[in-house]
């Protein structure tokens, strides 16, 4: 992993954190206070399109639990969701209902890719009907590779997500886009076409990969 | 069960001056099917459903397949004797024809009996040509379960089902304008790179992306002496 997401050093040593905790006093910041809360109560949203939303359903029952992750319900509307799991392909036909649920979210949102298909479109890839990876779209947070990736997986995905989280600075440039005025939150929702999606991809959000010259 | 033959000859007695025909499948599955003419194929489909031998009351499938028009070269060899020298071989001439046998479309259905459990009988409806006869007679007033599976055939091949009540499309949206399943369909140019691209995508990462250096350009690189 290249990117650092563990929380910031604190001013207090930890030996002095656990002497005065063995006292009785808590001392915590108010990044880590926020942090901690944001990331353990991440609520997923009702939302499954294919193979991969059987993982997902198998991940929240009571084998692998993702309730003890902090994700205790998942809210059928999408105005008290945190998380949108795309789990599945995506068509282009769902694509926009996609982008307007993502948008009915409100902030602090995250997205998690799970699955080949939700990536890049995966085996699937060439289908006359299928978008090449919702993050053409929206913003991903975490990309959890697999077809389907396991319950574990997902879980592990989303221990990634509660890490991210526990990084974020309330304020300054590296702020998340929720404690920032600059950034919006909505994501324009593409027009049908008459031979693909208008636009075919979002700017914004997403750039085609870098060309690489092979060497064959 | 009845041969595709024998329901060919009791459904001519029936109704004669119908266009029937069996096409047979060389392959090791053996599944002949019948070839119906639009004109009475609401009429047989009806005497299928409700003939108490055959008593096909189930349609489980319905699908297209595209005929695109097909370029047909015959050679024929004309062999003139010499009138000279009548021992000698004749000469032999070849002579190739070209003919342009025309595409159309083509509807599949499977049928099968529930109440006396025997199946499939396969029989195809063709159209007119690829372009402006592509219409066959709806069968979903004679099997409902012919709706969604009729306006799947619609969406991805384009054959107009005259009768059915309510022919949009299924799969892709309303304003999409290609029919994606026909063999001439061209897909939106979206490539984007791929690590182990081969076959027709390969076709593409050349056309989108540099071709690598010459080998000249690479210095050689010599073999270490053992």
């Amino acid at each position: 992993m290249s990117q650092d997401v563990s929380p910031p050093p604190p001013s207090v040593t930890e030996t002095e954190r656990d002497e005065l905790r063995r006292q009785g006093i808590l001392l915590t910041s108010l990044q880590e206070l926020y942090t901690w809360g944001n990331s353990h109560s991440v609520w997923p949203l009702n939302f499954g399109l294919a193979c991969c939303a059987i993982e997902m359903i198998a991940a929240s029952m009571a084998k692998f639990d993702i309730a003890r992750f902090g994700s205790e319900v998942f809210r059928p509307s999408p105005r008290q969701a945190d998380l949108l799991i795309v789990s599945g392909t995506v068509t282009k036909k769902m694509a926009p209902q996609v982008i307007r649920l993502w948008n009915q979210m409100p902030e602090p949102k995250y997205c998690i890719a799970m699955g080949a298909c939700a990536i890049s479109g995966g085996p699937f890839k060439q289908g006359y009907n299928v978008l090449k990876g919702i993050d053409r779209f929206i913003p991903v947070d975490i990309y959890i590779p697999g077809c389907p990736p396991r319950p574990e997986a997902l879980l592990h995905g989303l221990v990634q997500l509660q890490k991210k989280i526990q990084g974020f600075k309330l304020t300054g440039p590296d702020a998340p886009r929720h404690l920032r005025d600059d950034q919006p939150c909505n994501c324009p929702v593409p027009e049908f076409g008459e031979h693909d999606l208008e636009p075919p991809a979002n700017p914004a959000v997403w750039t085609a990969p870098p060309a690489i010259v092979r060497k064959d | 069960m009845e041969t595709p033959a024998e329901i060919r000859d009791r459904l001519l007695a029936r109704f004669p001056g119908a266009e029937i025909s069996v096409v047979t499948n060389p392959g090791i599955a053996a599944q002949h099917s019948l070839l119906l003419g639009a004109a009475h194929a609401r009429a047989i489909a009806e005497f299928l459903r409700d003939d108490p031998t055959l008593r096909l009351d189930q349609c489980s499938n319905v699908t297209g397949i595209d005929w695109p028009e097909k370029e047909i070269v015959e050679t024929t060899n004309i062999s003139t004797p010499d009138p000279a020298n009548p021992a000698a071989p004749p000469t032999v001439v070849e002579q190739k024809t070209n003919r342009l046998q025309p595409g159309f479309l083509e509807v599949v259905y499977h049928l099968y009996s529930i109440t006396h459990r025997h199946g499939p009988v396969i029989f195809r409806l063709r159209t007119g040509n690829r372009t402006d006869q592509a219409t066959v007679p709806s069968l979903t007033p004679v099997w409902r379960s012919c709706e969604f599976q009729e306006r799947e055939v619609f969406d991805l091949f384009g054959v107009t089902f005259v009768g059915h009540p309510d022919l949009r499309r299924i799969l892709m949206w309303d304003e999409f304008k290609d029919h994606p399943m026909r063999r001439d369909y061209v897909e939106p140019d979206d490539y984007e790179w791929e690590p182990t691209p081969h076959g027709a995508v390969l076709e593409k990462t050349k056309a989108h992306y540099p071709t690598p250096p010459t080998p000249a350009a690479v210095a050689p690189v010599k073999a270490a002496a053992p």
